[in-house]
């Protein structure tokens, strides 16, 4: 079966060409300046150096901070629901998990903008706060509305991969901590949790992740001056035409971002070590999970 | 000996499928009890309702004269070992031993001791830092004895717990597990499908099939006087024969009459009759009671199985003596050989 | 007390699955409103399906995401599928490194990915439209559908290719005949998730597209500020659309298995 080998040829050429080359270009970017002729760049570390800048840092402190809560939020709503869904009947259980997959399918921007006209000022809820006498409060464009619809969009993905991981868990584990002696409450705190663990670092990764470095949400149910890092790269490239500092950003994201995921996938291969990984899976199989 | 645990009636309905049909049984103080039956005669259920995982439909479970059916596991007196071990993945081999006493909240230092002692029992001292996964099955098998003996229970409960281990280990295990029996001095309630194992180790079998006890008795008794067909099928090959029970001590078969032991049936009445195979003997044509052909030989290791064909059925013998096939020979026995049983539907 | 957890767990879910779906059935609803409203309903109309089809830019721009989407499924499914087989049979130290670079799109956060194709096609001189939103949508979905068949690949018993070129099938034969059938399931999700992928995406094709190429994400994020019930319409036919799918492609082979499994444990009673 040999003869099949040359046949990565093509993708490795496609690969250079459309990942790795570009990868390269924003670091280019990211190192370089603006020289006096328009084809002229400059190496310079001016554009890191820029971070110190307290508006930068705001941003990025601020996408911690959303992104922080709106993981712990997913993860408070989503494990006791993949809890629950986990101990239901076999057929309730698929029918629940499809009904939890099926919004994942649809357009996110299309999901977002209905949120729009639920939250603005003269909105469904607020419609419904007047009705039942409160005053109508100020929810578009507020961390709050941001928060909502970034849980609204990716608590699905928390959901998920803790379900899994509870109902691949062998029953007779949780049988034998009651045999000696744990009632249903440690059990669950001493077993069930600890071996959900992969499970909600899975989660907490397919939730986190996009939301530190969202884009679309933050500026559709944020406002247009609403800045992120996501959108902070936008400005840069689309509004103010600074490629050199926003490939700089782009690179810090990425180098956080991918370093994060190394981490969790030692943390996982610990709590985890008797599964086995396949080579350089996890990660992919991580997002993969999504469509599930 | 003193009665531990009674079960009254005990009855279990599986979505409208009845699977225990009103079992009443006593396990006493002490003893190593095997429930043993083909897979799906309701032995695991009761296992596991006597343990608290299921609820009976009916009936009661007394513990020391006291009714548990409705009490959860945690709060029973009983630990089980479990058919592939249950061992927590994410502990080592003393944390998982010490899960119990660790829910019992005692001293850091008495856990040590016992975890330390119990591992002593199973033959791992060294092992407690192994981290599951490193374990052989064996390993595995003795880390789940001891986590369910270290809280030092009043019975424990093992369901087929040698199903996953190869032949040789366990034949080692199973008197391993008996002597770790003697040595604690506690109930062992044992689930298996396996005859063989049932009858190296337990004092009492009880014979289960289609949710109903067929026989309870200690392992000669059950090997030697099955008391029905399905008993005799199940505990060891056996020739079964149907016949008349002429008088006490007279039983009449393949239309001949033979002396037996037996006594107590109505005269006249239907009966099967198990033969050994062990038990009858291969002799020359004139010299035995049935006359028959060898139709097969069969070279078992320690003993041959041989098939004799008589003009009624075909026996089979197991003998170390040389034949060969299509010799004319007679079938030989004993009056303490023929076993009279209750006859009772086909199996 | 057992009811009563029922009843909480009914009651977590429900709320759960309403957070979920409101905003799918408020867009729904409003999209039959008479009114531009999208908080009163004021009657029952057909007005904004109506508009949607004289809206030439959003008629556009379903066509460029359809078309985007079906060409990119079918060159990134057969790419990725021929690459997934290649890396079997590659040396480790090959498939080890190409797996790496594969992931980085994977791994790296989306608007990272669109920065840099943006600047590839800026610098290699692309001009940005249709083409470089095709290209890009490819380089995004190979990557996935390879992480989908590369496992079903190593799955197979690699002594059936060498017994069908054994009876004399050609390479060609074997890969046709023999392999690509056993890894069908694989290649099915992989080509599903790289459709939908495709289908939905916003932030590569804002980045990558221009000269007035546009797909129903980015029509959509242009109208933010501008709320048009034509939106929901849209919105509402693609739910209906996935929503037909999904039945179709989930309670169809579910049915079958079931009805395989009764039949099998028939079978066995």
């Amino acid at each position: 079966m040999k003869q099949f080998r040359k046949l990565v040829t093509p993708y490795c050429l496609w690969l250079f060409l459309l990942t790795v080359v570009p990868m390269l270009l924003i670091v280019f970017y990211a190192f370089t300046e603006k020289g006096t002729a328009i084809t002229t760049f400059s190496f310079t570390l001016e554009n890191f150096t820029k971070f110190l800048d307290p508006i930068f840092v705001s941003v990025l402190f601020r996408s911690l901070k959303l992104g922080l809560l709106t993981t712990g939020v997913c993860f408070l709503v989503g494990y006791p629901i993949a809890y629950m869904i986990a101990k239901c009947k076999d057929t309730t259980q698929t029918i629940l998990i499809l009904l939890i997959t099926i919004p994942t399918w649809i357009n996110l921007l299309m999901r977002t903008y209905s949120w729009i006209s639920i939250l603005s000022n003269n909105g469904l809820l607020n419609k419904l706060f007047e009705a039942i006498g409160m005053n109508s409060v100020n929810m578009l464009y507020t961390d709050f509305a941001v928060i909502i619809g970034m849980v609204y969009n990716f608590l699905p993905f928390m959901i998920l991969p803790i379900h899994a991981s509870l109902t691949n868990m062998d029953k007779s584990l949780l049988e034998a901590s009651q045999d000696l002696g744990a009632s249903p409450i440690q059990t669950f705190f001493k077993i069930t949790f600890r071996l959900s663990l992969s499970g909600v670092l899975t989660g907490i990764t397919l939730v986190f992740l996009p939301s530190i470095s969202a884009f679309v949400i933050p500026k559709m149910l944020g406002g247009g001056q609403y800045s992120l890092i996501g959108n902070f790269i936008e400005q840069q490239f689309i509004t103010i035409g600074n490629w050199h500092f926003g490939s700089a950003v782009s690179l810090i994201l990425a180098v956080f971002v991918i370093g994060l995921m190394a981490l969790i996938f030692m943390a996982e291969k610990r709590t985890n070590n008797s599964v086995e990984e396949e080579e350089g899976g996890w990660l992919s199989n991580a997002k993969r999970k999504k469509v599930r | 000996m003193k009665k531990l645990i009674e079960l009254e009636n005990l009855t279990k309905e599986f979505n409208g499928q009845v699977v225990l049909k009103g079992i009443h049984l006593d396990i006493h103080e002490n003893e190593f009890m095997t429930l043993l039956g083909p897979s799906g005669c309701g032995k695991t259920t009761t296992l596991r309702i006597i343990g608290g995982f299921e609820e009976a439909s009916a009936g009661e479970v007394l513990f020391d004269g006291i009714d548990i059916s409705k009490l959860p596991p945690h709060k029973r007196e009983i630990n089980t070992v479990f058919q592939k071990y249950a061992l927590f993945p994410h502990m080592n081999v003393h944390d998982n031993i010490a899960f119990g006493l660790k829910i019992k909240k005692m001293d850091k230092s008495i856990i040590d001791q016992k975890v330390l002692k119990i591992l002593t029992l199973v033959g791992l001292e060294n092992y407690g830092n192994r981290h599951i996964s490193q374990l052989s099955g064996g390993q595995q098998q003795r880390v789940a004895i001891a986590r369910a003996l270290v809280n030092e229970p009043k019975v424990l409960l093992l369901d087929e717990p040698l199903g996953a281990l190869d032949l040789k280990l366990r034949k080692a295990m199973q008197v391993e597990l008996k002597n770790i029996q003697k040595e604690v001095g506690i109930t062992f309630i044992y689930v298996t499908h396996d005859q063989e194992e049932a009858l190296t180790m337990s004092d009492t079998i009880v014979v289960m099939n289609d949710g109903a006890i067929q026989q309870i008795g200690t392992p000669t008794d059950i090997y030697n006087e099955p008391e029905n067909r399905f008993v005799a099928k199940f505990i060891g090959e056996s020739n079964i024969v149907e016949g008349l029970f002429v008088k006490d001590f007279l039983v009449e078969f393949d239309g001949q009459q033979f002396v037996c032991v037996d006594k107590g049936f109505d005269e006249g009445q239907e009966v099967d009759i198990v033969l050994r195979p062990e038990d009858l003997d291969i002799v020359e044509v004139g010299q035995g009671k049935i006359e028959g052909v060898i139709s097969s030989i069969l070279f078992k290791g320690v003993h041959y199985e041989i098939m004799v064909e008589t003009s009624e059925r075909t026996y089979t013998v197991h003998t170390t003596d040389i034949n060969e096939i299509g010799k004319k020979v007679n079938l030989d026995f004993w009056p303490e050989d023929i076993h009279v049983m209750e006859k009772m539907g086909t199996y | 007390m057992r009811k009563e957890r029922k009843s909480v767990r009914i009651l977590w879910i429900g709320v759960c699955l309403f957070f979920l779906y409101f905003p799918l059935i408020i867009m729904a609803v409003f999209s039959f409103n008479d009114a531009k409203s999208l908080t009163h309903f004021s009657g029952f109309s057909f007005k904004w399906y109506g508009s949607l089809f004289e809206n030439t830019q959003l008629l556009d721009a379903v066509l460029v995401s359809v078309s985007i989407a079906i060409i990119a499924t079918i060159v990134s499914t057969i790419l990725g599928t021929i690459t997934a087989i290649a890396l079997s049979k590659s040396k480790k130290i090959v498939r080890t490194s190409i797996l790496q670079v594969n992931n980085l799109p994977i791994m790296n956060p989306e608007i990272v990915t669109a920065i840099a194709l943006m600047l590839f096609f800026s610098f290699a001189n692309i001009e940005k439209g249709y083409m470089t939103m095709l290209l890009a949508h490819i380089a995004f979905c190979t990557p996935y559908v390879i992480t989908n068949v590369l496992p079903k690949v190593k799955q197979l018993d690699p002594h059936l290719a060498d017994a069908a070129m054994d009876l004399g099938a050609t390479p060609f034969q074997t890969l046709m005949k023999v392999i690509i059938p056993q890894i069908k399931p694989g290649i099915l999700a992989g080509a599903l998730f790289a459709f939908t992928m495709s289908f939905d995406d916003f932030i590569i094709s804002y980045f990558v597209s221009g000269n007035g190429v546009e797909n129903i994400s980015i029509v959509v994020y242009n109208m933010t500020k501008r709320l048009n019930p034509s939106i929901y319409a849209l919105s509402t036919i693609v739910l209906v659309v996935i929503l037909f799918a999904l039945l179709i492609g989930t309670f169809v082979p579910y049915i079958l298995v079931k009805r395989k499994g009764v039949k099998m444990n028939e079978e066995v009673n």
